[in-house]
């Protein structure tokens, strides 16, 4: 027995060794960094302990916006990008003709840089001397008048930053429920039809329970990934979020490191934990419901 | 239920382009199944039994004939309006779902005035469950379930909202040998019990034979004939039929009819009235063979198995088709193992000749 769990633990060796510096190490590091004050990693110097940095950042109006902007960028997208996605994929499934192109043209987004279609979504919303940009002139179609997208007012910002999230992570979901709609067995189908179920019936009873594993999986990485956004942010908005009230929280980590006012990493490691802390909360809240829903 | 089909066809569309391709899986079936009977559709792979099954549920449309539930043409309605009980070979239980929720699946379905009280649904599933003996397993999720149960679960969803009838494809396949002997009594059981008029599909004869107060078999998507199964067995209507029914084996041999004679290799075997000097195939059920010291067909033996109530001698002989003989005669018989050969007679009724090229039967 006890040579036996030795082997067990050697053939763990290399992972436990990898996981152990790249990911436990610098979780606990961070998580002391967060209470010692002022830490200055070139002198490896602190003034004292406590939790003044989590104080700090809770009261940093930069910090509550970042944080509002990513609760914010998190309920509107992740149900939404889901839901479309389930919408399309099922929709994508019942057809035949001209499948393959629809399949790829939804995919696209996702083999496209971040960056190259933040400066087409740039094309398409800023205002510039000379243009409006694509979205208003469609808007003056129906008489509605030029809003700056990119430098106006704040819900005009926050709905060009959902929209193109929505439109980024989308792609993946399609994809990943496409085969999962397709992996449910014909044979239920018939059985459902045999047994006099409506469509909407078919689909409640027999699909939805039948991909719930799938859904669940896109759920939870998709609000980890929502509260992760950062670089959507900057496609859009450039670098300087705080200035522009778009900020999220791993953004406010990046600008607390390395940005202009950057350089605590005390204050970093503090936000990364609170943020750490919610996504721990939100992925137990996920599976804990997930154990009611999603069947086998 | 009467269930009557008319000129039924099926053709899929082939793979290449030209009407060459195409597969006829159903080719104009014509054929009345009697209310409240149990009809076997037999047939190899690839028959067109499942194609007709699946057109009877209406989960596949018909290239052109009509379909009749009693008086009423259901060969436009859709699968879910035509008040059909499908099992299907692998019993496609919905796995999340527990035994209850999978057999109340149906009756939830209903809708309008059809619609039953929660009460009284349950009542029907639970009394669906005890006709097949699962009550029990209630709570159960399909995985947690051996072949049998799953089988019976299937069959208790299918007959819960009473179906007009109940179809059951390859219902036996992916149960053990026991289970399946057991099974097949329990179908017929609950099949007397419900009265309800029941097609079911198998690729085994003696499945097919052993519960099905008829017999339908097919071939490349063309009846070949309809009957008792007795009926059948005892007068099958060609070679395909003949060779298609029993175990083991019927045994083939090529003869050839002469003066009203029927001979095998140069022995004069039996006498043909009414057949035409012709080649033939003559065809010998293995209970078909006499032991007698001189008579005429002589094959070398090649072994004897004792089976308690029967005797079956293996022989070979050069114009059988079989690659063994296989007689099977009373154990109050003695064979001398050691023999090199075995004389038969032949019993007539037993005896079929067949045309040597379209396999018609002659005698």
């Amino acid at each position: 027995m006890e040579k036996k769990s030795l082997k067990g633990w050697l053939y763990l060796l290399p992972a436990l060794l990898f996981l152990g510096v790249f990911m436990v190490y610098p979780l606990v590091d961070v998580f002391i960094y967060s209470f010692e004050e002022g830490y200055n990693s070139a002198s490896q110097t602190f003034f004292g302990t406590g939790i003044y940095n989590y104080r700090y950042v809770l009261r940093d109006p930069y910090f509550l916006q970042a944080l509002k902007n990513t609760f914010i960028l998190v309920v509107i997208t992740v149900p939404l990008s889901t839901g479309l996605a389930l919408l399309i994929s099922v929709g994508l499934s019942s057809i035949r003709k001209l499948r393959n192109l629809f399949q790829t043209v939804f995919f696209l987004p996702y083999v496209t840089n971040t960056l190259a279609v933040g400066l087409v979504f740039m094309i398409l919303f800023k205002q510039t001397p000379y243009t409006d940009g694509l979205a208003n002139l469609i808007l003056g179609l129906f008489g509605a008048g030029p809003i700056d997208f990119i430098g106006g007012p704040y819900w005009a910002k926050m709905f060009v930053l959902c929209f193109y999230t929505v439109w980024v992570v989308m792609p993946f979901k399609i994809l990943v429920l496409t085969s999962a709609l397709a992996s449910v067995d014909e044979t239920y189908y018939n059985a459902a039809r045999v047994d006099g179920a409506s469509r909407w019936r078919i689909f409640s009873r027999i699909t939805l329970p039948m991909i719930s594993p799938t859904l669940f999986y896109l759920i939870i990485t998709g609000f980890i990934g929502a509260f992760k956004a950062y670089s959507d942010a900057v496609a859009l908005f450039g670098t300087d979020l705080n200035a522009s009230e778009m900020n999220t929280i791993v953004g406010y980590i990046y600008d607390m490191l390395y940005g202009n006012s950057g350089g605590y990493p005390s204050y970093a490691s503090a936000a990364a934990i609170v943020l750490f802390a919610i996504v721990l909360t939100i992925t137990v809240i996920n599976l804990l419901v997930s154990r009611k829903h999603v069947h086998y | 239920m009467k269930v009557t089909l008319q000129n039924l066809t099926k053709k899929y569309p082939g793979r290449g382009k030209g009407p060459k391709t195409e597969v006829i899986a159903a080719n104009d079936l014509n054929f009345e199944i009697p209310d409240g009977k149990l009809i076997g559709l037999l047939g190899p792979s690839g028959c067109g039994k499942s194609t007709t099954l699946n057109l009877l549920s209406g989960l596949q449309t018909p290239t052109s004939g009509r379909i009749f539930f009693g008086d009423e043409d259901v060969t436009d309605l859709p699968p879910q309006e035509r008040g059909v009980g499908l099992v299907f070979q692998n019993y496609a239980l919905y796995p999340h779902l527990t035994v209850r929720q999978n057999i109340l699946f149906p009756l939830q379905n209903l809708k309008g005035a059809a619609r039953l009280s929660k009460e009284v649904m349950e009542e029907k599933a639970l009394e669906a469950a005890r006709l097949v003996q699962i009550d029990g397993l209630m709570e159960r999720k399909p995985a947690e379930l051996s072949g049998g149960q799953q089988q019976r679960v299937a069959i208790a969803r299918a007959l819960v909202k009473m179906p007009r009838i109940l179809l059951l494809d390859e219902p036996l396949s992916n149960l053990d040998a026991r289970l399946r002997l057991q099974t097949r009594e329990e179908i017929r059981r609950i099949q007397r019990e419900t009265k309800i008029t029941t097609v079911f599909v198998t690729h085994d004869q003696e499945e097919a034979m052993s519960i099905s107060d008829q017999i339908v078999v097919m071939k490349d998507g063309v009846i070949q004939q309809i009957g008792r199964p007795q009926e059948v067995y005892d007068e099958p209507i060609n070679l395909f039929v003949a060779k298609f029914l029993g175990t083991p084996p019927i045994n083939v041999f090529m003869g050839r009819v002469k003066n009203q004679r029927l001979y095998i290799g140069d022995a004069d075997v039996l006498e043909a009235p009414g057949v035409a000097d012709q080649p033939v195939w003559a065809a010998v059920r293995p209970e078909g063979f006499i032991l007698e010291k001189d008579g005429p067909l002589a094959c070398a033996l090649t072994g004897v198995e004792v089976m308690g109530r029967d005797i079956t001698v293996v022989a070979t002989h050069p114009d059988c088709e079989n690659t063994a003989i296989r007689a099977i005669i009373s154990a109050e018989n003695q064979v001398d193992a050691g023999a090199h050969t075995v004389r038969f007679a032949l019993k007539p009724h037993k005896v079929f000749l067949f045309d040597r090229d379209a396999g018609a039967r002659l005698l």
